[in-house]
């Protein structure tokens, strides 16, 4: 069981408030990710839930049952870091037995589940080496296994990714993905990159300056952004804002639509020049100077065959606008 | 970018090298001489270097005046002592000061180091009293506490430099992992610390073993180690100069084989975090 309960948490270090009362649950089982700009907090937060930071105020319920005062080893929780944070005097296979070893774990028992976990993380053929002979892509399996065999009542993983070459990143996103399929164990995952929060949440908790901006599944914060941070941070390429007589046009303040959301097409409504072109194969980006709107980014087919200088024109879809007032709520 | 060096200027700087080093290692050479020679050619007005009657007569003397086995165990006991008590006080310190540093960690730093900048010699009769009354005089429990209280800042300070370099997600994680804070310290962080440790031993074993103003000061015969034994024969009196420098090499001869083997770690550890 992994249920997580956080009720108006606030930290601050000196004088500065980094957490600004948070009030949040996690259902046991869920894959939650905590997203947001760097210095958002969401690091912060999660140390508050591991135990690696007092609260200010506010109280975590782990499983119903009150834990803020409780210390880290007591919270039934493992965390995988950004860094492994290996122990590098130790074999792999007394990493991973290490938080058995802790727990007064039969010698026996201790080296049964280390096999099983290094059977499901391939990492059988290192178990005798030490992490400093290992791949980035390794110590991080290592961090991993060393998490699972506490069988605790949830992950958390601290932008485990960061340090991983971009290939690696994709294979080891999906290998976390799978675990949590296997494991279904509450999972909360921190990370500032939005494509890590959109292929692999439940649920994503977008943060920004020590508060929760927005939660919800992701097609719904990509379909329904309440504001205009969540709108910017979530999708990429990032939402086009256009503000002045176009978003007047539409009743709003500011006008919200995505690339690819914009169509290149014959007498469409939004004339322009194209400025810069990015094709990548299987997409093309186009930063568009629409006059009247402004820079327009869009989002066009692998095919198209735009240079700079062209003349181009755009048809947004109409009911793909989302429409933000002056202080950037969604109306 | 490698710089072009001639031959000859290499040969330069390696003979002005030999021979400041040579310089330095005088003295010690010329005491080991002397020890070997009679005391009368030891204060000889042109003493010989290498062409004397060379002798074992002083160190037959020394060993039947006095007894260098209890000094060297002496010596032994509150080096060793002194480093090991020392050690135990100031893991944990070191750990709280560079793991969990409040807002005064550097100003307490600081003013711990500052207690060496103090003349031993103003609190002498203050620590001779404390002594004293407590019956400590001349015991080798005396002397490790006080030299274990000299000594303190100088491991704290090497131990707190050497964890500075741990990274602290790797405590956290045993943390996270259930480990206790004597388990942290005993299983991860000491490990992890053993090189650090074994150069802030081996240093502090030399200082204490060398450390002669409090050893000479608060004993007088029973926990008396070599500094008390190699200044029982410097004498304003008599010609005894031959028998110093017997008593002297068989004072300094143990630290320096110690030295002479340790030296590739001493030198890591007084280096550790320069260079990275």
């Amino acid at each position: 069981m992994g249920e997580i309960a956080l009720s108006q948490v606030k930290k601050s270090f000196g004088g500065v408030s980094i957490i600004q009362g948070i009030d949040l649950t996690i259902a046991d089982g869920e894959f939650v990710v905590f997203v947001g700009p760097s210095g958002c907090g969401k690091s912060t937060l999660l140390r508050l839930i591991a135990g690696l930071e007092d609260a200010s105020s506010g109280t975590i319920a782990i499983d119903g049952r009150d834990a803020t005062r409780l210390p880290p080893a007591r919270r039934g929780l493992a965390m995988v870091f950004q860094s492994y944070a290996l122990y590098p005097h130790m074999s792999v296979r007394k990493n991973i037995a290490f938080p058995l070893r802790m727990a007064g774990v039969p010698k026996a028992e201790q080296e049964r589940k280390v096999e099983a976990a290094a059977k499901i993380l391939n990492l059988v053929p290192y178990l005798d080496r030490r992490p400093g002979q290992l791949s980035g892509g390794q110590r991080q399996r290592v961090a991993i296994g060393r998490a699972i065999v506490r069988e605790p009542a949830a992950f958390l993983f601290d932008e485990p990714l960061s340090n991983l070459d971009a290939a690696l990143r994709v294979s080891m996103r999906q290998e976390i993905s799978e675990l949590h399929q296997t494991l279904k164990t509450t999972m909360i995952y921190v990370t500032h990159d939005q494509v890590e929060a959109m292929t692999m949440a439940d649920k994503i908790v977008v943060l920004n300056a020590g508060r929760i901006e927005q939660v919800g599944s992701p097609i719904d914060l990509y379909r329904s952004p309440v504001n205009l941070f969540v709108a910017g941070f979530i999708g990429s390429p990032k939402m086009n804002f256009i503000e002045g007589a176009e978003a007047a046009r539409h009743g709003a303040h500011t006008l919200g639509i995505r690339p690819e959301h914009i169509a290149v097409a014959e007498g469409g409504p939004w004339k322009g020049v194209v400025g810069i072109s990015e094709h990548l194969g299987s997409d093309t980006f186009l930063k568009v100077e629409v006059a009247g709107v402004g820079t327009v980014n869009v989002r066009a087919g692998g095919e198209v065959a735009l240079r700079y200088g062209d003349a181009v024109a755009l048809a947004p879809q109409a009911d793909k606008f989302h429409r933000f007032d002056a202080t950037g709520k969604a109306l | 970018m490698a710089r072009e060096v001639s031959t000859g200027r290499k040969a330069l700087v390696t003979a002005v090298a030999w021979g400041i080093g040579l310089l330095i290692f005088f003295p010690i050479l010329w005491t080991v001489l002397t020890s070997f020679k009679t005391e009368g050619e030891a204060v000889a007005p042109h003493p010989s270097f290498l062409f004397f009657d060379w002798t074992l007569e002083n160190y037959e003397t020394v060993n039947a005046r006095s007894d260098y086995l209890l000094h060297f165990w002496n010596s032994v006991v509150i080096a060793l002592g002194s480093t090991l008590v020392g050690l135990l006080i100031a893991i944990p310190a070191a750990w709280s000061m560079a793991f969990v540093p409040g807002r005064r960690t550097k100003d307490l730093l600081m003013w711990m180091l500052s207690t060496k900048m103090m003349p031993a010699v103003g609190v002498l009769v203050p620590i001779y009293l404390l002594a004293r009354d407590t019956g400590l005089l001349d015991t080798r429990v005396g002397l490790v506490a006080v030299l274990t209280l000299v000594n303190l800042p100088i491991i704290v300070w090497m131990l707190y430099t050497y964890f500075k370099e741990i990274p602290g997600e790797i405590l956290e994680a045993a943390r996270m992992d259930g480990a206790s804070l004597g388990s942290e310290i005993l299983y991860v962080l000491t490990p992890m610390a053993v090189p650090g440790i074994a150069s802030t031993l081996l240093l502090n074993v030399i200082l204490a073993w060398n450390e002669s103003f409090w050893t000479l000061n608060l004993t007088a015969a029973n926990a008396a180690p070599l500094t008390a034994f190699i200044a029982s024969y410097s004498s304003p009196e008599g010609l005894f100069y031959a028998k110093l420098s017997a008593a002297s090499t068989m004072a300094i001869a143990p630290i320096l084989i110690l030295g002479w083997f340790s030296q590739k770690q001493l030198v890591r550890g007084l280096t550790f975090g320069a260079v990275k």
